[in-house]
C-alpha cells in the first residue's frame, strides 16, 4: 500500500493535509495501511465484506427474485474523527435537538413561534410533514424526537455544517455497530492504540430512552420494534436493534387495540404493549388518522397515543422540524427557545417562497443546488453546476409553479477520505458526508461514532446507498495525542 | 412470545430438517443404484414417486433420469421440495424472527442458504452431489448444535424443537414407505445379499446402520423395522421423534398433569401412547404401507391444531388477555 502517490485535491482531505502530511490521529493509521504488503489490504477487504454477508447485513433491493439482499459496499479506510472536533460537534447536536425538541412541542400547542415573528405560519402549515392531527398531543416526558441522525458535511473551508435533520425514522445506525465489528477484526491493534471510542453501547441507550418515556404508572414497560416488514429495505436494521435490546419486534398485524390499550396477540394470548419504536412512517401509523390506504398501520393507535396509554417513538408529527425551509429558520429557532447561538452552522439557503430570494435563485442555478422540501434519498435534486442548460430550465419551471416546496443552496465541496478501488491496492479521494445519531431521553445522548457514507463515483457528491454510496467506519478518537506504534 | 415468532421458529427448524432429509434421501438412492448389479424397470422413477410430487417432476422434467432427479431434489429453485427451496424458506422465516433467534444460529443459516444458492448457481453439484450432499447434512448438524446451544430452552426453542421432530418423524416414514413402495426390501426372487444391501441402505440413510448393529447384530427386516418405527432411543425412529415432540409440547403449554390440555397436546398424547404399547407384527398385520399413510395423516392434523392453538392471527381467534402475560 502507497500512499506517495495519494493526491489530497483541491478538497478538505479528512486523513491528509495538504502536504500530504497525516492529521492529527491519523499518523498510525496511515503508516500501518503503507506497511502492508501488497495484496494484504485486498485480503482484507474481501475478508470484511464475507462477514457482513454472513452476517446478513444487506439491505433489500427491490423488484429482483434471488439474491434481493445487498451489502452496503464498505470501504476499509476509516474516517478519523478527532477529539476536539467531536467535542464541538457534540455540542452542536445536543443543542440542536433540544432546541428542535422544544419547537415541534410548541408548534403542536400554542405555537408561540409563529405569534413572536421566528418563523411565517404558512412555512410551517404547509410543510407536507406538519400534521394537524398531532395538535395537542402530549407526548411522555415532552419528548417528541427521541432518535435523530443528523447529516453532517464538512466544506472546503475545514468547517462542518448541518446538511439536514432526520427527525422521523432515520436508518443506518446498524451499519456502524456492524462495521466497527467489522473493523475489529481487520484493524485489531490500530483500532486499540488510536484509542477509538466505543459504539457498542448505542443499543443500551437507547432501550433506556424507550424505557424512560413509557406511560405513566408502568413499572416494567413492554417495549416493542415496530417494522413493516421483511420486504422493507431496512428490515435487517429493525430486527438488529430489537434483537440487541432483547425486546419484541412487530409487525402490525401482531397487534391489537383492545380496551383503549394495544396489545401483541403471543402464544398464550393478549400482551399488553407500552412503548413503540416505531419504523414506519407517521401518515402510515393510523389509518383512521393519516393514510387511509395504509397496511402498515394500526387502526386506532392513534386515540391511545392521544390517552397516553402507549408511547410511540419517535411522536408522530416530528418531521415539521425537518422539513428542507424549516430548516433554514434553525438557528433562529435555537436563539428563541435556548437564547444561544446555534454552535454547528447551516448551509446558507435560499427560501424561495421569499420573492426576493426566489429571484436570486432563479438568477444564478448554475451555481446553486437546489432541493425538493419533501423528498430525500437524493431525489429530487438539481445540481446547478452539472446540469445541463434543459435540466435548469425544467427546475426553474418546477420552481415557479410551487416556490414553497424548493430551496437553494450553494454546493459545498465535501470532504474526502482515500478510498480503495479496483483490487484494493490503489487509493483515491472519495466524498463523504456524516451522520451521527442522537437519542433524547432524560438527557440527550451523542453516539461517539456515526455513519460516514462515502460516495463510490469518482467525483460524485451523492452519497446515498440508492445512488451508488457506501460506508465507511468512523473513528472519533479520545483523545488526539500521537498513539504509540501498533503492529497490525 | 408472539404468535407469529412462534410460527416462524417452527417452520424453520422444519424446512431446515426436511433440507437435511432430502440430502439423505437422494444421498442413499444414489448409492442403491451403484450396488444394484442390473437395474431393471425405472428405479428413478420410484425415487420421484417418493418424494410425493411426481406431477411436479414430470410437468418441469418428463422422464425421470439420475441427472434431473438430481436437478429436481437439490438445485432446482423451482421445485418446492428441492434442497435449495427448503433452505430459502427456512431462512425466510428465519429472517422475521432474527430479534428473537441467537445470531449464531441466524449466521447458520444465512451461511447455509448462501452455501445451497452458490451450489445452484453453477458448479458441478448435479455431476458430483456427494459432496454437496455431505455439506447438506453437515450444515443441518450444525444448525441443530448451534440452536441448541446457542438458544434458551425456552417457549421458542421448544417450538423450534417441535416443528423439527414432527417433520423428521414424518419424513422418517416416508423414507421407510418409499423403500417398501418400491418393493426394493424384499424383492421375492433375489437372494439374501441384495436384500441386506437393501437394508443398509435404509438404514444408512437415516444414519442408522451403526446404531442399529449395536442393538441387534445381523440385518433383519423385521427388526429394522422395528428399530426404525418403534426404537425408544435413535434419535430418527418415529416413536422417538414422537416422544421427544411431546415433551417439548409440554413446556410449552404446562398444563397441568390431571387435565386433558389442548387439542394439539391430546392428538398428540395418543399417538405417543400408540407407539409406545405398539409391536412390529401388529403393524405388519395392518399393512406397512397404510400404518404409515395414516401416521402422515395423524401428523398433518397435529400440525393443524398447533396452527390452530398458537399460530393463528384471525381476530375472532383473539383469546382473552391472561393476567400473567400482562405483566
Amino acid at each position: 500500500m502507497d500512499f506517495a502517490t495519494y493526491e489530497p485535491g483541491p478538497f478538505f482531505d479528512e486523513m491528509f493535509d495538504p502536504e500530504r502530511r497525516p492529521r492529527a490521529g491519523c499518523d498510525l493509521l496511515a503508516r500501518t495501511m503503507a506497511d502492508l504488503p501488497p495484496g494484504d489490504i485486498s485480503h482484507r477487504q474481501n475478508a470484511a465484506e464475507r462477514a457482513l454477508l454472513h452476517m446478513g447485513i444487506t439491505f433489500n433491493v427491490y423488484g429482483h427474485d434471488h439474491g434481493t439482499e445487498k451489502i452496503l459496499p464498505f470501504d476499509l479506510v476509516p474516517r478519523v474523527v478527532s477529539a476536539k472536533e467531536w467535542a464541538t460537534l457534540e455540542r452542536g447536536l445536543v443543542q440542536r435537538t433540544r432546541a428542535l425538541n422544544l419547537f415541534i412541542d410548541d408548534i403542536y400547542h400554542k405555537q408561540r413561534v409563529i405569534s413572536d415573528g421566528i418563523i411565517p405560519r404558512e412555512i410551517v402549515e404547509s410543510a407536507s410533514s406538519y400534521l394537524p392531527g398531532c395538535k395537542d398531543l402530549d407526548p411522555p416526558q415532552r419528548v417528541w424526537c427521541h432518535i435523530n441522525g443528523t447529516d453532517l458535511v464538512r466544506h472546503s473551508d475545514g468547517k462542518y455544517y448541518v446538511l439536514e435533520d432526520n427527525l422521523r425514522c432515520p436508518s443506518g445506525v446498524s451499519y456502524v455497530l456492524h462495521n466497527r465489528q467489522v473493523m475489529k477484526r481487520t484493524f485489531p491493534n490500530v483500532l486499540q492504540a488510536s484509542r477509538v471510542r466505543p459504539v457498542d453501547s448505542y443499543p443500551s441507550e437507547l432501550l433506556r430512552v424507550l424505557q424512560y418515556v413509557c406511560p405513566r404508572g408502568v413499572a416494567t414497560p413492554n417495549v416493542v420494534v415496530l417494522t413493516p416488514g421483511p420486504y422493507n429495505s431496512a428490515y435487517s436494521e429493525h430486527s438488529f436493534l430489537a434483537q440487541q435490546m432483547g425486546v419484541e419486534l412487530v409487525v402490525a398485524k401482531d397487534l391489537v387495540i383492545r380496551d383503549g390499550f394495544v396489545w401483541m396477540r403471543t402464544t398464550r394470548g393478549l400482551a399488553r404493549v407500552d412503548v413503540i419504536y416505531r419504523r414506519i412512517d407517521d401518515t402510515f401509523l393510523d389509518p383512521k388518522v393519516f393514510r387511509k390506504d395504509s397496511m402498515l398501520g394500526i387502526p386506532g393507535i392513534m386515540s391511545v397515543v392521544r390517552a397516553g396509554r402507549v408511547a410511540l417513538a419517535n411522536a408522530p408529527g416530528t418531521g415539521v422540524a425537518d422539513d428542507k425551509v424549516v430548516y433554514a429558520y434553525v438557528p433562529a429557532i435555537i436563539k428563541y427557545y435556548l437564547g444561544e447561538d446555534a454552535i454547528l452552522p447551516i448551509v446558507p439557503t435560499y427560501v424561495c417562497h421569499d420573492e426576493k430570494q426566489r429571484t436570486y435563485v432563479l438568477a444564478n442555478l448554475d451555481k446553486l443546488v437546489v432541493k425538493a422540501a419533501n423528498e430525500s434519498g437524493g431525489y429530487g435534486m438539481l445540481m446547478g453546476p452539472q446540469a445541463s442548460v434543459a435540466e435548469r430550465e425544467a427546475f426553474a419551471g418546477h420552481i415557479k409553479a410551487n416556490p414553497r416546496n424548493y430551496i437553494a443552496q450553494p454546493l459545498l465541496g465535501l470532504s474526502r477520505v482515500p478510498t480503495l478501488l479496483g483490487d484494493g491496492n490503489v487509493l483515491e479521494g472519495r466524498h463523504v458526508d456524516l451522520r451521527p445519531y442522537v437519542l433524547h431521553g432524560q438527557d440527550i445522548f451523542v453516539l461517539p461514532g456515526g455513519l460516514t457514507r462515502v460516495a463510490l463515483k469518482k467525483g460524485s457528491f451523492v452519497v446515498n446507498s440508492s445512488q451508488g454510496g457506501g460506508s465507511k467506519d468512523t473513528w472519533v478518537l479520545a483523545d488526539d495525542a500521537s498513539p504509540k506504534d501498533a503492529a497490525c | 412470545m408472539l404468535s407469529r415468532a412462534a410460527d416462524a421458529m417452527f417452520w424453520m427448524c422444519r424446512y431446515a430438517e426436511r433440507a437435511e432429509n432430502v440430502a439423505r434421501f437422494l444421498d442413499v438412492s444414489l448409492q442403491v443404484m451403484l450396488d444394484l448389479p442390473d437395474p431393471h424397470g425405472d428405479p428413478w422413477a420410484g425415487v420421484v414417486a417418493a418424494t410425493g410430487d411426481e406431477e411436479g417432476f414430470s410437468k418441469r422434467y418428463g422422464v425421470a433420469t439420475r441427472d434431473n432427479v438430481v436437478r429436481f431434489l437439490t438445485v432446482d429453485h423451482g421445485s418446492p421440495n428441492s434442497i435449495v427451496s427448503c433452505l430459502r424458506y427456512a431462512r425466510d422465516n428465519a429472517r422475521t424472527i432474527r430479534e428473537a433467534i441467537s445470531s449464531e444460529t441466524w449466521e447458520q443459516i444465512n451461511k447455509w442458504y448462501l452455501l445451497v444458492n452458490d451450489a445452484a448457481a453453477g458448479g458441478t453439484t448435479v455431476e458430483n452431489p456427494y459432496d454437496f450432499l455431505a455439506a447438506m447434512k453437515e450444515a443441518s448438524h450444525l444448525f441443530v448444535g448451534v440452536t441448541y446451544l446457542t438458544m434458551t430452552h425456552g417457549e421458542g426453542w421448544h417450538f423450534g424443537r417441535l416443528g423439527r421432530l414432527l417433520e423428521r418423524a414424518d419424513q422418517t416414514s416416508r423414507i421407510v414407505d418409499a423403500k417398501q413402495g418400491l418393493n426394493l426390501l424384499r424383492p421375492p426372487d433375489v437372494g439374501a445379499s441384495l436384500d441386506e444391501i437393501h437394508l443398509s441402505a435404509l438404514l444408512r440413510s437415516v444414519s442408522a446402520l451403526e446404531m442399529y448393529r449395536r442393538r441387534y447384530g445381523r440385518l433383519d427386516h423385521s427388526l429394522v423395522m422395528t428399530f426404525l418405527v418403534l426404537d425408544k432411543l435413535f434419535p430418527r425412529s418415529i416413536r422417538h421423534c414422537l416422544d421427544k415432540a411431546k415433551e417439548s409440547l409440554c413446556a410449552i403449554v404446562d398444563t397441568p398433569s390431571d387435565s386433558a390440555g389442548t387439542r394439539p397436546e391430546r392428538l398428540l398424547g395418543r399417538l405417543v401412547a400408540e407407539y409406545e404399547y405398539a409391536l412390529i407384527d401388529e403393524i405388519f398385520d395392518q399393512g406397512i404401507h397404510q400404518h404409515l399413510d395414516a401416521l402422515q395423516s395423524k401428523l398433518n392434523d397435529v400440525g393443524a391444531a398447533i396452527h390452530e392453538t398458537f399460530f393463528a392471527t384471525r381476530p375472532d381467534q383473539v383469546q382473552e388477555p391472561l393476567a400473567e402475560a400482562a405483566q
